[in-house]
């Protein structure tokens, strides 16, 4: 049965099936949580219930693992991801004022998603470019060596 | 697979591999063309580069004479995308799709050398041909990435034509764990995460220890802004630490073993989880592993973005499923690591360097280093210089080696003014003590550390005081909060810091900050926290000038920091 949840579209049979694998297991929580958070786009509230049944564990115990991290997120992501390298190489290369361009240009603070769901904007700390600094991802592509005033042509190319 | 038929594999695989040592095979191909895949290479545009170069070769029918292989990152991202052809070792830089045509016209087809896409040396003026003449390499020596590069990551073939799995083959045929740990303790190999802990004696502590399970980890969070060379390896050579974790389970006496590696990292989770997947299928890991009724897996564990996971304990209550914070030592871990169990944890460089080890002996890698610093380190050498990228150079060189001879100097001419090592735990090197030899012990003196090997070089534009906010910021953002020392002093740090570089501060905040930093570093639980404070207490013992600049009169030398407040209107 397809879900239709937040417009979007998953197998939740599959995934439920996968959460179904480490019944028992706390131990397998994260690779479980990661792949909610990869299949749904953030961690919704039912499946993070159906995590804490199966696995044994509380639901307390689950909200408190997933928080830690910062790859999990509990609200729905854009359909683009940007990622902002704010590593050292690429803070010292300028990422402040690509960060600025950025947030300017999309109308939303780091960490934060278009209120159309295009894009997601999120600074990270090193992506592990950064002879390339500085760096942006949008999805799977690498940008390197961004000008902040390209900034605008590098987002035009995703719809 | 036996340790007989791994042999006659690896005759078979050498080869097929003789091209690249400027020999003629007998398989027919002419050619090696070596195309870096080194995520540096990929944001560079090599992709592309290489489809041109696949149908180019295909459209004039060279097919049957010339190989395109993907490596694994060469090391110098700057020059990128970058591909290298043998037998001639021929290094182009800066390829693009119009000149991979080119290069299969006029190389491949008519063997002539392009000199637009050679390294011209900036010094002498003079083009560089092969890549071993190319000061960057020429200067370094490369233990560890001796194969980043070289082979094609994904192909165990061309792994153990490199001696791959020789070492383990030797270690499970002698079938004694003591002399392994013996060796690597002879080596003088210490732990190139940072801390620098001698691994031969982690392993024997771990072999003693009751109880099991006993597991083996690998920890590849690499997380210190500003280093990559975990990456690297894990991406160009994964074998290389598979192996080291193979020959490390067979001393401490494991059966299982994990791989942590941050999720940041896709290239090298794919990378590594595939030559897991090669190595099981071939009867290198698994159960009885080459034939000697040695079993021993591995699993890769992805992270999910939180610095402190870099910390070995927080690392293992991660793979538990748990929240990655720290817990006191003692006990460590190769008492109560994992699951509770006696685990030995090691860093990606280090495992990398065990199959070495064993393979050339503990004596020999012994004589490369200092006295109490052995072997090389590979560096991740990027900021304000010319030739950014991997870089390995035995131990004992001197920064000015490093930042000159192979980084080729400061970028645009500008005077250099600190070197940071060890990233947010270590400290700024002013640049007078650029001629001092790297160790773990002559960093530590200088107020910085090793760390995992983290190089961002400074100019003179570099304001230290914003330097030191950007990794208190970094660190008071990563806390994990157990204890209070870190999670409140890096906060109040992160806030005086923010103060003085808005031109808000007064002398009294800087004595403060110096204060905290000396609270924090004794008192905080884990190695993130007592480390945290070095960049503020290194950069406030050499460079007390610019703290007093922005208090006293209320300017950023450098013109780095926003000093927003206007001097008339700060209240006193």
């Amino acid at each position: 049965m397809a879900c239709c949840q937040d417009h979007q579209h998953y197998d939740r049979d599959a995934l439920i099936s996968f959460i179904e694998g480490y019944r028992g297991q706390p131990s397998g929580l994260i690779q479980v949580l990661s792949r909610i958070q990869q299949t749904v786009g953030y961690l919704p509230k039912d499946l993070l219930a159906v995590t804490s049944e199966r696995l044994d564990l509380s639901l307390t115990e689950v909200y408190g693992t997933a928080s830690f991290y910062a790859f999990f997120t509990f609200r729905p992501r854009g359909r683009h991801g940007i990622t902002l390298c704010n590593g050292t190489a690429c803070y010292v290369k300028g990422a402040g004022q690509v960060l600025e361009s950025l947030e300017q240009e999309l109308n939303i603070r780091a960490g934060d998603t278009t209120s159309d769901r295009k894009y997601s904007l999120d600074v990270v700390r090193c992506i592990g470019c950064c002879a390339l600094a500085p760096v942006i991802t949008i999805d799977e592509d690498v940008y390197a060596g961004v000008d902040p005033e390209k900034v605008p042509e590098i987002l035009g190319k995703y719809e | 697979m036996n340790i007989q038929q791994l042999t006659e594999m690896r005759e078979v695989a050498r080869q097929k591999l003789l091209v690249r040592s400027g020999e003629l095979p007998k398989d027919g191909y002419k050619y090696h063309v070596l195309v870096c895949g080194g995520t540096g290479c990929v944001s560079s545009g090599c992709k592309a580069v290489r489809d041109t170069l696949i149908d180019e070769i295909k459209n004039r029918g060279l097919e049957e004479k010339v190989r395109v292989i993907v490596t694994g990152c060469l090391g110098p991202c700057n020059m990128g995308p970058i591909v290298t052809i043998y037998p001639e070792g021929t290094f182009y830089q800066h390829v693009n799709p119009d000149d991979a045509v080119y290069i299969v016209r006029e190389h491949l087809e008519n063997g002539r050398h392009i000199e637009g896409l050679m390294y011209r040396s900036p010094e002498t003026g003079k083009l560089q041909d092969r890549w071993e003449e190319i000061d960057y390499f020429r200067n370094q020596m490369r233990l560890v990435l001796r194969n980043c590069g070289f082979i094609d990551p994904l192909s165990l073939e061309e792994y153990i034509a490199r001696d791959g799995y020789a070492a383990l083959a030797a270690v499970l045929e002698a079938g004694s764990p003591e002399k392994v740990i013996e060796e690597i303790t002879s080596s003088g190999l210490r732990g190139r995460g940072g801390a620098g802990f001698p691994t031969g004696l982690k392993w024997g502590f771990v072999r003693k220890a009751p109880g099991t399970p006993k597991y083996v980890v690998c920890n590849g969070d690499e997380g210190d802004p500003g280093a990559f060379m975990d990456r690297s390896v894990l991406e160009g050579d994964p074998h290389s630490v598979l192996e080291g974790m193979v020959i490390g389970a067979f001393a401490v006496g494991a059966s299982q073993g994990y791989a942590y590696i941050r999720a940041e990292y896709p290239l090298a989770i794919k990378n590594f989880s595939y030559a897991i997947e090669q190595a099981r299928l071939n009867g290198l890991l698994g159960k009885d592993i080459l034939g000697t009724g040695f079993d021993f897996d591995v699993e890769v564990r992805v992270g999910a973005g939180a610095f402190v996971c870099g910390e070995e304990t927080a690392l293992l209550e991660s793979i538990m499923g748990r929240r990655g914070e720290p817990r006191p030592r003692p006990p460590f871990p190769a008492q109560e690591g994992l699951f509770g169990k006696p685990t030995t944890i090691n860093n990606v460089e280090t495992w990398a360097n065990v199959p070495l080890i064993i393979h050339r002996g503990g004596d020999w890698y012994a004589s490369i280093g200092t006295e109490k610093s052995k072997g090389t380190k590979v560096f991740a050498l990027a900021g304000k210089v010319n030739n950014t990228g991997l870089v390995e150079v035995p131990l004992g060189t001197t920064l000015r080696q490093v930042i000159f001879d192979i980084g080729g100097g400061v970028a645009g001419g500008k005077q250099l003014k600190a070197v940071q090592t060890g990233g947010p735990s270590g400290g700024a090197i002013p640049a007078k003590y650029v001629d001092v030899p790297i160790s773990y012990e002559s960093l530590a003196e200088l107020g910085s550390i090793m760390g995992s090997g983290g190089m961002i070089v400074l100019d003179e534009d570099s304001c230290m005081v914003d330097l030191a906010r950007f990794f208190m910021d970094f660190v008071q953002d990563e806390s994990c909060g157990k204890c209070t020392p870190c999670r409140i002093g890096t906060r109040r740090m992160s806030e005086i810091l923010t103060k003085l570089t808005q031109g808000r501060g007064t002398p009294e905040d800087v004595e403060l900050l110096i204060e905290l930093a000396n609270v924090v570093k004794n008192s905080a639980l884990c190695g993130l926290g007592q480390t945290a404070p070095n960049p503020v207490l290194s950069t406030t013992n050499n460079y007390r000038d610019e703290y007093d600049a922005h208090v006293k009169d209320r300017k950023c030398p450098t013109g780095v920091c926003p000093m927003r407040v206007a001097p008339s209107r700060v209240r006193k």
